[in-house]
């Protein structure tokens, strides 16, 4: 013996509830399945309601004149050999196809269960979605400090909105943001790295030798160097310029210049101003690589190297084509003293687009410089030297000075780097006292 | 405020817009003395009498057609299909004519009609009463599509409907007729289509849906609430043209989306509302939008086992909320 349920029934195609009108039968009678029970009224229809089993009425739950939802308990019903304890829910089915059947408890432990799975299972903690990403970047928040709370520990939109809500933000921690500081200048940073470490790896001092402790600005030169020459493919020229025209103007014009403004009107004033010059016509030199561009400077601030002892800065001659030669003289003589004094300023060092090398003021005749990264070509000045020259007809003692070109490869071709150097050379030996003002 | 049936606000909003204007005319199947089916035009034949509450022959062809006739010819005519599972006949009518008069005209014609449909299965209605139609005619610039959810919504939206100057498909959910029940206000008022309606405020997940299916929503997040599960409930209400904002509001909110109809999942309204979220919130999205929909299968069985399978019920809702939540 078991007890099963009858339900209200679906009596129509629209019908959704039945207000039992009159009970025709009563606890403890015995119905055959599919005798009438009940009278139900509906919107539609007026309708008996047949019994699902056959058995004994136990108990009449609705009471006549109630209104009851389809699939609502109507009655229970005693029913010889019944299975009840499993059955129910399947005569439901059949009898109220709409109903929605629930068994809140089962659901209950299968859901706790998969959650008590997924908990250790970490799988998807690194799968951030677009929502987490967003808000992380926003608020600088570092995810792997972060548990998550979604399936698999996924870090959810609303683990990160309670923390910020809650202001303690977890923040990379200071050793990675030292990783991530240098990468504003990241070349710089791994090649000096590379530059320290491929000093370390072989090289020991033996006896007698001294070990000079690599400092700040030695370090900095040689990653610099590492870094110009590991990047940069570098190609060279080089031309002849006769400038005896500008020495005699220049020694005509010395004495009277020191006296007058106080410093030296020295040679390299000359080259840096021609050099402006023929960037102006030639903005290919006064351009950086970019990877996927090549960038033109429109301003022509012009680097000049200054050696110090062990020391080599490049201080930066600004909008050097809007300057007279006295102008650019200036500018050396003041950079120049700035770094005999260790007064240089990281301003004065900024912004450089080209750099002129006066590698002459040591007596060199020929050198190959390394372009000052992210330049794309360096220039460098070497000594003026008495030589027999042929021209016109005859040998005649003319002043030499040989120019040298270091160009980045990939930003430069020979022709523009040639007819750029064609064009210093032009304007170099034109200067003159006929054509040239210092000022 | 009275508290009337989802079938009863129609009745209402019918015969309060009758009162309120000569030209509102209802035509159908059975409308007339019958009163409806589903007793939706019930009692307006002795209200009104048989010049405005017109029966007409089983033609659906001509019921549109008659309707955009009298439309363009001033009148307001609030057509009834018996089932939205009927209207196919009136399709040529409807698409190619009454969607397309005004653009045609150059704006001198228009069709203010009104044309009501119950649709929506899980009452027994097999094949050909349980459809879902809405999908056929939402890519049809010139068409407004209107499923209400509650009494409220009905009562209206129906008589922005009837007073809307170009054509609108008012889908009532056969199911909902009496099941639905809500306060109604007694005075008049109408409802903007093309507006969706936030019908619970929730901070975990987003359930975007319309017609019966908001109700089976509701049903679910009051139980998941008792699991700490806050969902925020959006009804659409118009489903063509959608309400893009809300849309974007109500999904950038949880930024987990639920979609849910009891339509067949491919190609429906629920796949446009997914579109809209993805070519606008990508940022705000913290899951993959979920669809939640009838199987693609031709149509709602007749067996009690396979109706139960193919309908949608506050289980199946439940059970994807929690997905989506737990996700």
């Amino acid at each position: 013996m078991g007890v099963e349920k009858i339900n209200m029934p679906q009596l129509g195609e629209s019908v959704t509830e039945g207000t039992i009108s009159t009970w025709l039968v009563e606890p403890g009678d015995q119905v055959n399945k599919y005798d009438p029970i009940a009278e139900v009224m509906t919107d539609k229809v007026n309708a008996e309601v047949p019994s699902s089993f056959t058995g004994v009425i136990k108990e009449l739950v609705a009471e006549e004149g109630e209104t009851l939802a389809v699939g609502d308990l109507m009655c229970h019903i005693e029913v010889e050999g019944s299975t009840s304890e499993d059955k129910p829910e399947k005569s439901k089915v059949e009898e109220t196809p709409v109903q929605q059947e629930k068994k809140p408890e089962e659901k209950k432990t299968t859901t706790s269960q998969k959650s008590a799975q997924t908990k250790q299972d970490k799988g998807n903690k690194k799968r951030y979605s677009p929502a987490v990403m967003t808000l992380a970047q926003d608020h600088e928040i570092d995810l792997n400090q972060i548990e998550g709370s979604g399936r698999g520990g996924r870090i959810t939109r609303k683990d990160i909105e309670k923390i910020i809500e809650s202001g303690e933000i977890p923040q990379a921690e200071k050793d990675s943001e030292e990783n991530a500081q240098p990468s504003a200048q990241p070349a710089a940073a791994s090649s000096e790295k590379q530059a320290s470490a491929a000093a370390a790896s072989n090289v020991q001092a033996g006896e007698g030798d001294i070990e000079i402790p690599v400092n700040g600005v030695r370090k900095a030169i040689a990653a610099n160097m590492v870094k110009s020459k590991t990047e940069i493919p570098h190609a060279w020229m080089m031309v002849e310029v006769d400038v005896t025209n500008l020495v005699e103007f220049r020694n005509a014009k010395k004495k009277q210049f020191k006296e007058k403004e106080g410093f030296s009107l020295t040679y390299f004033a000359f080259f840096v101003k021609a050099v402006a010059q023929a960037l102006k016509e030639y903005p290919q030199l006064n351009s950086t690589w970019g990877g996927d561009k090549i960038i033109q400077r429109k301003a022509i601030n012009l680097n000049i190297a200054v050696a110090k002892e062990d020391q080599l800065f490049v201080p930066v001659i600004r909008d050097a084509d809007e300057k007279s030669i006295k102008g650019i003289a200036k500018d050396i003589t003041d950079l120049a003293g700035k770094a005999r004094d260790g007064k240089l300023t990281s301003k004065d060092m900024e912004g450089g687009t080209f750099t002129v090398n006066n590698t002459g003021s040591f007596g060199s005749v020929q050198s190959m410089g390394v372009i000052n990264h992210p330049q794309s070509a360096i220039l460098q000045v070497e000594s003026i030297v008495k030589r027999p020259v042929y021209q016109n007809g005859m040998f005649g003692a003319r002043d030499m000075v040989n120019l040298c070109l270091s160009l980045d490869h990939r930003v430069l071709d020979g022709l523009v780097a040639g007819n750029f150097l064609a064009r210093v050379k032009e304007i170099l030996e034109k200067m003159s006292e006929d054509n040239t003002s210092v000022y | 405020m009275a508290v009337i049936s989802y079938i009863q606000a129609v009745t209402q909003a019918l015969r309060e817009e009758m009162k309120r204007d000569d030209k509102v005319f209802v035509l159908g199947e059975d409308v007339g003395k019958r009163g409806g089916v589903f007793r939706a035009t019930d009692g307006l034949y002795d209200e009104f009498g048989e010049d405005r509450v017109l029966d007409t022959p089983l033609a659906e062809s001509a019921i549109a057609g008659v309707g955009i006739g009298a439309a363009m010819y001033g009148m307001r005519p609030v057509a009834e299909m018996q089932f939205a599972d009927f209207i196919m006949p009136a399709v040529n009518q409807i698409i190619s004519e009454a969607a397309k008069t005004r653009y045609r005209s150059n704006n001198d014609w228009s069709v203010p009609m009104t044309i009501r449909a119950p649709y929506g299965g899980g009452v027994h209605g097999a094949l050909y009463h349980s459809q879902s139609v809405e999908a056929v005619f939402a890519n049809q610039p010139g068409l407004k599509i209107v499923m209400p959810s509650t009494p409220y919504d009905v009562k209206g939206l129906l008589k922005a409907s009837i007073r809307d100057n170009d054509p609108v498909l008012f889908f009532e959910h056969k199911r909902a007729y009496r099941l639905i029940k809500g306060e109604v206000p007694e005075e008049d008022y109408t409802l903007p289509i093309g507006k969706a309606d936030v019908k619970r405020e929730g901070s975990d997940i987003t359930v975007i849906t319309y017609g019966l299916c908001v109700h089976f929503a509701l049903q679910a997040a009051e139980k998941l609430a008792e699991e700490g599960i806050d969902a925020h409930i959006l009804d659409l209400r118009t489903v063509y043209p959608l309400d893009q904002q809300g849309i974007i509001e109500a999904a950038s909110k949880t930024g987990k989306v639920l979609l849910v109809t009891e339509d067949n999942k491919e190609g429906g309204i629920i796949s446009e509302v997914s579109a809209i979220i993805s070519e606008n919130c990508l940022f705000d999205l913290d899951a993959p939008v979920q669809r939640l929909a009838g199987p693609d299968v031709p149509s709602m069985p007749y067996a009690p086992t396979m109706e139960k399978f193919f309908m949608m019920n506050p289980d199946k809702v439940e059970k994807a909320m929690r997905d989506l939540a737990e996700f």
